[in-house]
């Protein structure tokens, strides 16, 4: 099998640029979300329609995004 | 193109060679079962490259029996791949480089890059006849640790670079956004130089030219004449920079400390410099 649709594009979630990947293999969507700096996979979901891999994934990202902290820098 | 690296066309008509054995290691350790290059074996950064009661890199004997198990001899060109423009591959390199492998390459570009292109997947694990391999090592000249590290932070005799993102070197936040914080101070060591990692790759995740990747470090002041010390986090992003400088750019004096951020910006006592 192949991986079918990929698609990458970028957003704002909770503050931080993330990016979005998803692709289906086989029945499946797989959505995965990225930091864009550094540029780590941090969430992820899979689900039956590219809609609902990407809504699970952003809800994961965005309850992890909250816990990052902004810290003083002087 | 470099002899450390192999296109994912090539591995489309290679990977199941005689000699060769296609390995993915991913960050996410679970996209090897999601999918992976058809007869690739999957190591997992987490259980299977390192020792699990020590922080360390994997044991000798460890290794021996991951590599003979993944049908892996001594003369066997080892092709990694992985997720996030090849982190843990190249974290299972620098590994495979201080154990005195040979013939370790990377596909270019990573599972991102095989993906995008839509090239075979499969979800069937590969049934590979267990071989012998007697590992040697490790070669600690690959690796920094913390005494090292200091010294060239305080007698500037290496060029330290941070490979981590500018807002994790000014100290603003503690860990990549998304990932749990894992530091008591932010910021960076002395003297530290910032490059991040990502600026290796080009957007399809393949790395740069040479031509462009000298520049990017000529232009930071890091040449190659002096020794070279790359830190992250944990000390995956940093194998990125270790493998760009040592096998694109050819520098001779180059390590990666990966006890990175986690060791210093816990540690009593010693000195963070912000931004």
């Amino acid at each position: 099998m192949k991986a079918e649709g990929y698609e990458r594009r970028r957003l704002e979630l909770a503050g931080w640029p993330i990016e979005v990947e998803t692709h289906k293999l086989g029945d499946v969507y797989y959505c995965t979300i990225n930091n864009v700096d550094p540029g780590a996979r941090f969430a992820r979901a899979e689900a039956p329609t590219r809609e609902e891999a990407e809504r699970q994934a952003l809800a994961k990202a965005e309850r992890y995004l909250a816990q990052t902290k902004r810290h003083p820098i002087s | 193109m470099a002899d450390v690296l192999v296109t994912t066309d090539w591995v489309a008509q290679h990977a199941n060679d005689p000699g060769i054995r296609v390995v993915e290691v991913d960050v996410d350790t679970t996209a090897y079962d999601q999918g992976h290059v058809p007869g690739a074996a999957g190591w997992n950064w987490t259980t299977e490259l390192c020792d699990t009661l020590t922080r360390d890199i994997i044991p000798l004997k460890k290794l021996e029996e991951l590599l003979g198990k993944s049908g892996i001899d001594n003369k066997t060109t080892i092709i990694l791949y992985g997720d996030n423009n090849n982190w843990f591959a190249s974290w299972a390199f620098w590994q495979l480089k201080m154990y005195g492998h040979e013939d370790v390459r990377m596909m270019d570009g990573g599972r991102k890059k095989w993906l995008a292109e839509g090239r075979d997947l499969t979800t069937d694990k590969p049934t590979l006849a267990a071989k012998t391999y007697k590992a040697s090592g490790p070669d600690l000249s690959l690796r920094a640790f913390l005494p090292e590290v200091q010294q060239a932070s305080a007698g500037k005799k290496a060029a330290l670079v941070d490979v981590r993102s500018p807002a994790e070197f000014t100290g603003e936040i503690l860990a990549p956004p998304g990932l749990p914080e894992t530091c008591q101070r932010g910021g960076h060591i002395p003297g530290a130089k910032s490059i991040p990692w990502g600026k290796n790759c080009n957007e399809d995740g393949t790395f740069k030219s040479a031509d462009e990747l000298k520049a990017l470090y000529g232009g930071q002041g890091v040449g190659g004449d002096a020794p070279v010390i790359a830190y992250c986090r944990i000390g995956e992003r940093s194998s990125i920079t270790w493998f760009v400088l040592k096998y694109l750019l050819g520098f001779k004096n180059v390590k990666n400390y990966d006890g990175s951020w986690t060791e210093w910006g816990n540690l009593v006592g010693a000195p963070v410099e912000k931004p």
